[in-house]
């Protein structure tokens, strides 16, 4: 667990963080939303210190991260940067074995992580030899990645980590980043300024303006009970898909008909947002699809499923 | 000269102990100032790198440093360190700082910052962030730096033999001052050879993958510290007296040649430029040089004359030269200029030359002052029957025996004088004077034997021995040839001359070069 109090950082005049205060918890995504220039870069760094802060605390697990050395905080936090940051003149394997050098450990383990690690994010072993200009964008990121968790550690700060991908390359990373086991086990404090980003990928999101916190909450809580205009100005423009993508199917599970479970159709998780399932629709060519929940399996139509949506986006506005 | 003849390939084959050397030392000069200049300019051009507010007081001083000539440079050292190796590397060292601070701090800065703050990000601390990742990331770009300065210091190293330091540059200078095309070329070609391998050899180191530099970075230091080591093989050899002597006259057979051949002399020798030579060996940083006999600063420096008991230094008895035409246009000349044959011998000439060399006398109150001391001065006629014209070599004694003419033709004929002194050398004022651009110039017996006749070594060695064949045999000749006459004698004799310290030859005994050998062999 993270826990943020009035911190702030100063550069001259400019308040670039002012005096903001957050938790995240254990294992949870904590996604800093804003405009270039609203302070969510420099907060991420004030937590592994490579910014120090104006003032204000902030503990780790209760621990007041300034007791330590900056060295030793760093190597508990996993990094992970936008343009990756790996070293060009250490091949794959080198890159990631940095921290664990670090921390000195034995060369048979570093390579049984690493051997875990790349397994894990789809890397091929004959690429642990080559370089990092060898490899492609997608590549490097997960090499960042692995580097980033190699030591297992329990935080990881990410700042714009797909940032510099292309679109088709990002959905990609976006959907091994969710379903990868290893960062379930992870407080994760992400940066990003891409509004689809933070919602598919943050349990909670701060937004962030002018070095303040503006709102922080759950996707559904940005969308549907934002604090003021300035939120639901900044969701504006993808709104709709935002929230298909913010609303799970459990969520509408109640303004769903009773149907029977059809035996021919293709199943669909009750966990999914609206758009996976629209999606599956479109995927299948089908006409239902069967979606368990709590014992019970209906099955839907298209037309029923955002029936079911559009009620429920009602009800919440009027909650 | 025959030994012009021969060809390159010769030259160098004869001349190959002394080539490699040469090319030893040279590469040893280079290497170890390159090594000194790294060991300074490396950490200077990290620490700037940090605190960048001093990188501009930095560069700035160190492009300065460049922008000094490299002569005057050596010039500076003399003062501050003497002559010799010191002195010359401390000089190429300051040249080779700029390129190194610079590409270091332009290496280091230029490391990509997302690298840096990853390197950080991931607990690396200072010092690890140093040698793991910005210094290897620079590489190739310090690197670069070393190869420029490599490049400079080859090149800079050729003037090291002014203050004798060694290297190349001996051929070098040795080939100017003796019109030795050879000898300048087996000096120049494989200095020019040197810089164009390291150039491609650091080429290489630089063109190598990132990942193999971490290898090359550990070779390097060890690779440069052989080459600078170099340095020391040739001078391992040392001696009880040591000898500094000019470019040219290593290469003169009437020179060191004649020294080793004629008399056997082995002494530790260093080469260095005639203008350093006597005041080195006045401070004891050398014990015997080559000088000219009637030089000023023999006295200013109180060093005496070894005689050559064996005669292989050619009488360089100075007299007029004089066109057969000018003669006849200026019927008076031949009488007056005559005047002053047999006036003034070496210890006058010494002292004349010590007025103006030493004690900034003007060349003309000199003469005046000459000529008055011997009743010889007389008011100027201010006559307008011609004008004569008077040439003269560009050094001191030149222009004093210019301005003694000058003076007595204008006292003694109606002619007027004009001088056209300093001309460049022995060809120019000859040229000169075939050319009918001057009437007159003193010149030397052994320069019009050696530099201008040139007959086969033969007849040289049967001249050299007695000073009126030599003038007998340059009269007539000139006189068939040039239709140049050779007036009397003026009495000197301006030849090239051992000398020691007046004190320490007396302490050893000395007053032969035949002495001094016998010294040097003796245990």
């Amino acid at each position: 667990m993270i826990t943020v109090e009035q911190l702030s950082k100063y550069f001259g005049a400019v308040k670039a963080v002012n005096g903001i205060s957050f938790e995240v918890k254990e294992h949870e995504t904590l996604v800093l939303l804003g405009t270039s220039g609203c302070g969510k870069t420099t907060t991420l760094k004030m937590i592994n210190r490579l910014i120090e802060p104006t003032c204000g605390t902030i503990q780790i697990d209760g621990k007041n991260i300034f007791c330590q050395s900056p060295e030793i905080l760093r190597r508990s936090i996993g990094y992970v940067l936008q343009n990756n940051g790996l070293f060009p003149h250490y091949t794959v394997a080198e890159n990631i074995a940095i921290v664990p050098q670090l921390l000195k450990w034995d060369s048979k383990k570093i390579e049984r992580r690493i051997d875990e690690l790349i397994e894990k994010l789809h890397l091929s072993p004959d690429q642990l030899k080559a370089y990092p200009n060898e490899l492609s964008g997608g590549q490097q990121q997960r090499v960042g990645l692995a580097r980033a968790l190699v030591a297992d550690p329990p935080v990881l700060l990410m700042d714009e980590p797909f940032g510099a991908l292309d679109n088709i390359t990002r959905s990609k990373i976006h959907a091994e980043f969710k379903a990868l086991d290893e960062l379930k086990r992870k407080t994760i404090i992400m940066v990003t300024h891409d509004v689809q980003e933070a919602f598919g990928l943050g349990d909670r999101i701060c937004l962030m303006d002018k070095g303040k916190i503006v709102q922080i909450g759950t996707p559904a809580d940005l969308l549907f009970k934002p604090a003021n205009h300035f939120v639901k100005d900044f969701l504006k423009e993808q709104r709709l898909q935002l929230e298909f993508r913010a609303v799970l199917v459990k969520d509408i599970w109640t303004l769903l008909p009773h149907t029977k479970k059809d035996v021919d159709a293709a199943s669909l998780s009750a966990d999914s947002d609206i758009w996976t399932g629209m999606e599956k629709f479109k995927y299948h060519q089908t006409d239902r699809l069967n979606i368990a929940y709590e014992h019970e399996t209906r099955s839907v139509e298209f037309k029923q499923l955002i029936t079911a949506f559009y009620q429920y986006q009602s009800n919440r506005a009027h909650e | 000269m025959n030994e012009q003849q021969q060809t390159l390939w010769e030259f160098m084959r004869q001349q190959s102990d002394k080539l490699a050397a040469q090319t030893l030392q040279h590469i040893g000069l280079t290497f170890i100032s390159l090594i000194i200049a790294v060991l300074v300019g490396l950490p200077l051009g990290i620490w700037i790198s940090r605190k960048k507010q001093f990188a501009g007081t930095i560069l700035g001083m160190a492009g300065v440093l460049q922008t000094i000539p490299s002569i005057a440079l050596l010039g500076f050292m003399i003062p501050l360190l003497g002559i010799g190796a010191r002195p010359a590397i401390v000089a190429l060292l300051l040249y080779a700082l700029l390129p190194i601070i610079r590409n270091t701090y332009t290496g280091i800065t230029g490391v990509d910052a997302a690298v840096k703050e990853s390197a950080l990000a991931m607990g690396m601390s200072k010092w690890q962030i140093l040698f793991k990742v910005e210094l290897p990331l620079a590489m190739p770009v310090i690197l670069a730096g070393i190869r420029t300065a490599t490049v400079i210091n080859v090149g800079v190293a050729t003037l090291a033999s002014y203050i004798a330091a060694g290297g190349l540059g001996e051929f070098i200078f040795g080939g100017i001052s003796l019109n030795n095309t050879n000898m300048i070329l087996a000096g120049a070609i494989p200095a020019a050879l040197l810089a164009i391998l390291f150039d491609f050899l650091l080429s290489r180191l630089q063109n190598l993958h990132l990942k193999k530099v971490r290898t090359a970075t550990a070779t390097l230091p060890a690779l440069l510290i052989l080459l600078a080591s170099l340095y020391f093989i040739p001078s391992a050899y040392g001696g009880k007296l040591t000898a500094g002597f000019t470019p040219e006259f290593m290469g003169r057979r009437d020179g060191n040649l004649g020294l080793q051949s004629k008399y056997g002399l082995k002494i530790h020798t260093i080469v260095i430029s005639d203008a350093v030579m006597y005041k080195a060996a006045y401070e004891n940083q050398l014990d015997v040089i080559s000088g000219y006999s009637t030089d000023g600063r023999l006295k200013a420096y109180n060093l005496v004359v070894l005689n050559d008991d064996k005669r292989i230094f050619p009488p360089y008895y100075a007299a007029p030269i004089i066109r057969e035409d000018a003669l006849k246009r200026f019927p008076e000349l031949e009488k007056t200029l005559n005047l002053l044959a047999g006036k003034i011998d070496d210890s006058v000439m010494t002292d004349l030359n010590y007025r103006t060399d030493y004690l900034h006398q003007s060349p003309e109150k000199v003469a005046e002052y000459f000529l008055a001391s011997r009743e010889l001065l007389k008011p100027s006629r201010n006559g307008n029957a011609g004008i004569v014209r008077i040439g003269s070599k560009i050094f001191g004694e030149q222009y004093i025996l210019a301005s003694m003419y000058t003076l007595l033709i204008k006292g003694y004929t109606d002619y007027d004088v004009v001088t056209k002194t300093g001309l460049g050398g022995t060809k120019i004022c000859f040229d000169a004077l075939i050319n009918d651009q001057i009437d007159l110039y003193p010149e030397y017996t052994g320069t019009g034997l050696l530099a201008i006749l040139q007959p086969s070594s033969k007849i040289v060695d049967s001249l050299t021995k007695n000073k009126n064949e030599t003038f007998d045999y340059v009269q007539r000749e000139f006189e068939a040839k040039f239709n140049i006459k050779w007036l009397e004698p003026i009495g000197f004799n301006n030849a090239y001359a051992l000398m020691m310290r007046e004190k320490q030859a007396r302490q050893l005994n000395v007053k032969t070069i035949s002495d001094l050998k016998r010294y040097l062999e003796s245990k």
